[in-house]
């Protein structure tokens, strides 16, 4: 059985050869270390203090937002 | 002479807030604002680009949120719901920052906000403990509804946004500004110096403006123009204007003397 991990994030799917991680570790993943940014799971916000304490789970939808220049 | 713009309990020497969107690129965002002398700048709320980019700059490198104050707003949105959630990750993205920038849109073509949605939103936000400055249309009652929420500042409509168009309704605005407790501002419409420099003599406490600055041929000297236009505004409003007549029968050079008498 292989070991992997499907995750909605930002509208699209994305496959992970992993299952256990957590938040911060998909922060890291991602190269968005150290990016000012605020991450929804399921709808909830997953505040930055709780990222390395929060286990992601098959099927999350993730939205990972930042501030763009706008009106 | 100190004439501070206070807003949600804070005080601000401009008068004149900017967005940050339609710019070419970060470093003319910078010049352009930095040329408007504007302390409280607009940011949208997006998804993050995932993936390759990972070292490219963002728009946080060249505005640092240390140096201005972040004003998050909730462009795009149509819903209420759409509005507080939109808010809610800026609150968390900008480390539980207050002061925000609501406006719930009801039409993609003329961008005309929603003003129902836009209550129903203002109601949340303000028991969910935010400091909101509200986008509306220039319906008084509707501004004193908003004020009555807790909004701490009303920001009517000049003209439609991106539209350039200038005040349309100076009597509606004066309206607003007469029944309001709450600062002001004029958020959208305007196109050029005159239509900000018009704002501030009506009474508004501010001026926000985007695209007059973005979309002119030279957007940092357009910023620089309107820096101005805000500040002459002002001063003229607090200096009080000679009322109109159709004529005068007093000249400005003394009458007596005349050696033509």
């Amino acid at each position: 059985m292989s070991v992997t991990m499907q995750l909605i994030i930002n509208g699209k799917p994305r496959s992970f050869d992993a299952q256990n991680f957590t938040v911060a570790q998909l922060v890291a993943h991602l190269n968005l270390e150290g990016k000012r940014l605020a991450i929804e799971r399921n709808g909830e916000i997953v505040p930055r203090s709780q990222f390395a304490d929060t286990d992601l789970a098959e099927g999350d939808k993730l939205e990972i937002v930042g501030a763009v220049g706008g009106g | 002479m100190l004439d501070l713009l206070k807003i949600a309990g804070k005080s601000y020497q401009s008068r004149l807030l900017v967005g940050t969107g339609k710019y070419a690129d970060f470093a003319q965002t910078r010049a352009a604002i930095d040329a408007s002398g504007a302390e409280i700048i607009t940011v949208a709320i997006r998804r993050t680009n995932i993936g390759q980019n990972a070292g490219e700059p963002s728009l946080l490198d060249f505005l640092p949120p240390e140096e201005f104050t972040y004003l998050p707003n909730t462009a795009g949105c149509y819903s209420a719901d759409d509005a507080v959630r939109t808010l809610r990750l800026a609150r968390e993205l900008l480390d539980g920052h207050k002061l925000v920038k609501l406006e719930v849109l009801g039409d993609p073509n003329t961008l005309y906000p929603n003003m129902i949605e836009t209550l129903s939103a203002a109601k949340t936000l303000v028991k969910d403990g935010f400091d909101v400055m509200v986008y509306c249309s220039d319906d008084p009652i509707i501004a004193k509804q908003l004020e009555e929420i807790g909004c701490c500042a009303v920001m009517p409509l000049a003209s439609l946004i991106g539209s350039g168009m200038g005040i349309l309704n100076p009597w509606n605005l004066q309206i607003i500004i007469a029944n309001a407790q709450i600062p002001v501002l004029v958020d959208a419409g305007v196109g050029t110096a005159s239509d900000a420099a018009i704002a501030m003599e009506l009474g508004c406490q501010g001026v926000l403006m985007n695209t007059a600055i973005a979309a002119a041929r030279d957007p940092v000297l357009m910023a620089s123009a309107m820096n101005k236009a805000v500040k002459a505004g002002r001063e003229a409003y607090l200096a009080g204007r000679m009322p109109k007549k159709l004529y005068s029968a007093s000249p400005s050079s003394p009458s007596e003397g005349l050696m033509t008498k």
